[in-house]
């Protein structure tokens, strides 16, 4: 392999390592719950400030995201989602206003 | 279909040859001031249809279209043309909630046009999925005219008294149904100097009594309700919700849970959640249906006998 050859990979693994670092700080910015079963999995989540978590109902069944005083989806009917971004850190208590034994907790650091 | 949903299969077949129960509705009768749910195993004889009849259906969930019932709409039509059929028409209907899947006006509308061909009179309370349109207007709309709070109300038929309750709004994170500080001091009020001998006939949506309450199934509050029925010679509690017949009897008061037209759910704890149960096309309308009542042709008494929408 010629010095211009591995000059050249060098380059090109650059180039990936710069797409991933973006891919993952685009991770760090969204989030995703799903609804199953009558359950948010996952049912206790821990993110940063800024972060955009997303409900997306997988059952059957309607459900609603609802945090008194901070957030409330509409119903969301099999395969809706639904998207709050966090702001501010704090611990929010969410539950399905229409099964109310759904609960989950998003802890915004 | 996984073992899973075979074993619920079983445990709900063995509740079915328990008790009564119609997939179409539920007949009850008056006889001697006590409603009972013709065709109970032993009933069928006292139950002379004399007095007053009525029917309850429940759970129809216009709008459902997922695998478990694709045709919701047409399992409540072919329930509706049921309740046609029967040769001795009933004074009234009740419909314990869910009417709709998703509260939109469309599905009131089917529901509305397919439930009025059985011309007679229904009254309603609201299930959950009743509530879920934005402004929350089209039930009120359409079957909240004279009630008070969400949608609860009293009314008197031959010497029996029927309460209909709303146990499907402000619910608590946590929590099961709901009933409220303000409809229960209603109530408190409505049965205030009321006679204990007359029959007391309470419906809802969701059960009043403690039926599972890992998935929700119970109120809250109910047992104030039940405290303010104490006394009263004979109470029925007829409720929805849980797509399946379950029976209780505690004192003075029956508690009774009626099949969906739609879809049927799985027996407390036999499926992950109470999501709608997926069984085989030929096994549906035998899960939904048809205790029909069956008025045999020069037999004196009625009875309801299990009779498959199909099969």
């Amino acid at each position: 392999m010629t010095l211009a050859m591995l000059r050249n990979v060098g380059i090109r693994l650059a180039i990936v390592a710069v797409m991933t670092s973006q891919i993952s700080a685009a991770r760090c910015e969204d989030s995703i719950i799903t609804i199953d079963n009558f359950s948010f999995s996952p049912a206790q989540l821990t993110v940063k400030a800024g972060t955009t978590v997303t409900w997306k109902n997988q059952d059957d069944i309607p459900h609603t995201v609802v945090s008194a005083g901070k957030f409330k989806s509409k119903a969301l009917d099999t395969d809706d989602s639904y998207s709050f971004t966090f702001t501010a850190a704090g611990d929010y208590t969410y539950f399905c206003s229409l099964h109310p034994h759904m609960t989950g907790t998003i802890k915004v650091e | 279909m996984s073992d899973h949903d075979e074993h619920s299969g079983v445990s709900r077949r063995r509740v079915l040859e328990c008790m009564t129960w119609a997939g179409t509705g539920v007949l009850w009768t008056i006889s001697g001031g006590v409603p009972r749910s013709l065709g109970l195993v032993g009933s069928a004889r006292a139950a002379e249809p004399a007095g007053l009849t009525f029917l309850q259906i429940s759970d129809s969930h216009v709008g459902f279209d997922k695998p478990a019932n694709p045709n919701a709409i047409g399992t409540l039509e072919e329930a509706i043309g049921k309740i046609k059929s029967m040769p001795v028409k009933p004074s009234f209907m009740i419909h314990t909630g869910d009417i709709t899947h998703l509260s939109k006006a469309a599905e009131f509308d089917d529901a509305e046009r397919i439930i009025s061909q059985a011309k007679l009179d229904v009254h309603y309370v609201p299930g959950e999925h009743d509530f879920i349109d934005e402004e929350v207007k089209f039930y009120r709309e359409r079957y909240g005219r004279g009630s008070k709070g969400a949608g609860w109300y009293s009314f008197d038929a031959s010497g029996v008294h029927f309460i209909g309750l709303v146990n499907v709004v402000d619910l608590k994170a946590g929590g099961l149904g709901n009933l409220g500080a303000e409809q229960l001091e209603w109530l408190e009020s409505d049965l205030k100097g009321r006679s204990k001998s007359t029959p007391i006939v309470v419906f809802a949506h969701i059960p009043l009594w403690a039926v599972y309450p890992t998935w929700g199934w119970g109120t809250e509050d109910g047992a104030r309700a039940l405290d303010y029925l104490k006394g009263f010679g004979s109470v029925t509690v007829l409720n929805g919700h849980i797509h399946q017949v379950m029976q209780k009897v505690e004192g003075n008061v029956t508690f009774h849970t009626a099949r969906s037209t739609a879809f049927p759910q799985p027996a407390p704890g036999a499926a992950p959640s109470p999501g709608p149960m997926k069984v085989a096309d030929d096994r549906l309308r035998g899960l939904l249906g048809i205790a029909s009542i069956d008025f045999k042709p020069g037999n004196e008494r009625l009875a309801i006998i299990d009779t498959p929408l199909q099969g």
